[in-house]
């Protein structure tokens, strides 16, 4: 979306505008979730990346080798090397199920899963609609991972899903993760938490999982702690991309790369950008914070190309749709300073912020349409800008 | 937040017991808000996740999460467990006079 941006900006005579990208599968992330539950196929979710950018965009189809920042270029796995005079990060995050002891041994992809990758995904189809009942945990590693709130839909939906299979009554279902509540803000966790409740799915707080046992149905905690499964449905450990690694200076420990939360401008150098899951924000890794970065970023780039100054734009705007089950979902919308609050989005007339109803699931069904049709092709979305609403929030005192 | 007395110095601290100054903070603090929250005796080995944590909140202002602890403070996770039975990286800033930790969202 910043390419497609950044080419209706830019004519041809002012910038040639290069895109790498490993493979020529664009997923549709949010629909993985549907997925387990029949709910969307595989094939409805990808579409080929090229297709995706406007004419007059270079795509080239291969791994980064590394980025050498000194000399402003980026060496591809084939040897060739494109130099810059910008370069965007946008390489988002990796999965790696491997940090995580005993996770990809015996028992991974037979009685423990993720619904983070299309095969994972397709995989838990399968077993769930075999699943006789017995003991479900939904867990996630540690944080940062994608979309914060993916988890607990997926403890929601299977709670759904399992009571309309008539197997919910023999199942036990566990939602263990490693923050000290349901959520990582005061207000969404309780509304959360209270929805957990209702739904009869026990939470297991500051779980901080170190070692799975497939074989036998064992996850422990690195306190000490364990929770015996029959099948297992985690969210591995999130790292940047593996280039990063191999390209001195420019991510950190985890791979994530350090970035200024109000320019996107990277620590690492004034002519490198990021957004979305690649970078380190204190913010969640989810499309509509990518899509609200790119307003930001594509200024800022063009700023620093013309030798302006850049402008501190982006104030960690986020929302997210929350499917609870039963063709319902909640809607959050939040900010850097602002945590998810009740009230309407964007204005007092619109969306019922976090509470259940059919209007917002309806919202999380359309929202498809809009990712191929306005956030990929680099268009606004009318009404909703890169700031935060207010209008339409029940502020605490606290916050005025 | 109250001032409270600890090791005979008035330190700020917030409900949770985190300093909200890092700056009144000083070893004999830290040796004795570790005993308050069952660590007898700082080790060289507790002291280097403590300083580790410190050092990074002062540069960057925010704490390393446990898993960039046990890639960059020389100590293992697990054995961060060890240490700081619990939660060791809220358990360090607490010991180390930093803010909690804010879980990312």
């Amino acid at each position: 979306m910043v390419a497609n941006r950044l080419r209706r900006r830019l004519d041809a005579e002012q910038a040639e505008i290069h895109v790498v990208d490993r493979d020529d599968r664009h997923v549709y992330q949010p629909g993985l979730l549907f997925v387990p539950f029949g709910l969307a196929d595989v094939d409805e979710i990808v579409r080929p990346r090229r297709r995706q950018l406007h004419r007059g965009i270079t795509f080239h189809e291969n791994e980064v080798d590394s980025v050498d920042l000194d000399r402003d270029e980026v060496r591809l796995d084939d040897g060739a090397v494109l130099s810059y005079d910008a370069l965007i990060v946008a390489t988002g995050a990796r999965l790696q199920p491997e940090e995580t002891e005993g996770l990809t041994d015996a028992g991974w992809n037979r009685r423990a899963f993720t619904f983070y990758t299309p095969e994972g995904a397709d995989l838990l189809r399968e077993v769930l609609r075999d699943f006789d009942g017995g003991r479900l945990v939904v867990n996630l590693i540690d944080m940062p991972i994608k979309c914060p709130v993916a988890p607990l839909e997926f403890a929601f939906l299977a709670d759904w899903y399992l009571r309309e299979r008539g197997v919910r009554g023999r199942t036990e279902l566990v939602y263990a993760t490693p923050l000290d509540a349901a959520f990582t803000k005061p207000v969404a966790s309780e509304h959360l938490a209270a929805l957990l409740v209702e739904k009869d799915i026990e939470l297991v707080t500051e779980f901080n999982a170190g070692e799975v046992d497939g074989a036998n149905g064992v996850v422990a905690s690195y306190d000490g702690r364990e929770l015996a499964f029959d099948l297992l449905v985690t969210v591995p450990l999130h790292g940047g991309a593996a280039f990063l690694d191999r390209s001195p200076g420019l991510g950190d420990a985890l791979g994530f790369v350090p970035t200024d939360r109000r320019t996107l401008q990277t620590s690492a150098r004034p002519n490198v950008f990021a957004l979305g899951d690649a970078t380190d924000l204190p913010t969640s890794k989810a499309g509509s914070v990518t899509h609200f970065e790119a307003e930001v970023l594509v200024a800022n780039v063009l700023s620093h190309l013309a030798g302006a100054e850049l402008t501190p734009g982006y104030d960690g705007h986020a929302n997210c749709f929350i499917e609870t089950g039963f063709h319902k979902a909640l809607l959050i919308d939040f900010n850097y300073d602002t945590e998810p609050l009740p009230g309407h989005f964007p204005t007092v007339f619109g969306l019922p912020l976090l509470r259940e109803s059919r209007v917002n699931h309806l919202g999380k069904l359309a929202f498809q349409w809009l990712y191929w049709h306005a956030l990929l092709p680099g268009r606004a979305l009318p009404g909703v800008g890169p700031e935060m609403p207010r209008h339409g929030k029940r502020m605490p005192a606290t916050h005025a | 937040m109250t001032t409270t007395m600890i090791a005979d110095t008035p330190v700020d601290l917030d409900a949770e017991g985190f300093l909200t100054d890092p700056s009144e903070w000083n070893e004999r603090i830290a040796e004795a808000i570790a005993r308050d929250n069952g660590i007898d005796r700082l080790t060289d080995r507790h002291w280097q996740v403590v300083r580790f944590m410190r050092e990074r909140y002062l540069a960057n202002g925010t704490a390393p999460s446990i898993r960039s602890l046990g890639k960059e403070s020389g100590v293992p996770v697990k054995e961060l467990y060890q240490l700081f039975p619990r939660g060791p990286a809220k358990l360090a800033a607490k010991i180390g006079g930093i803010p909690k930790p804010q879980g990312c969202i």
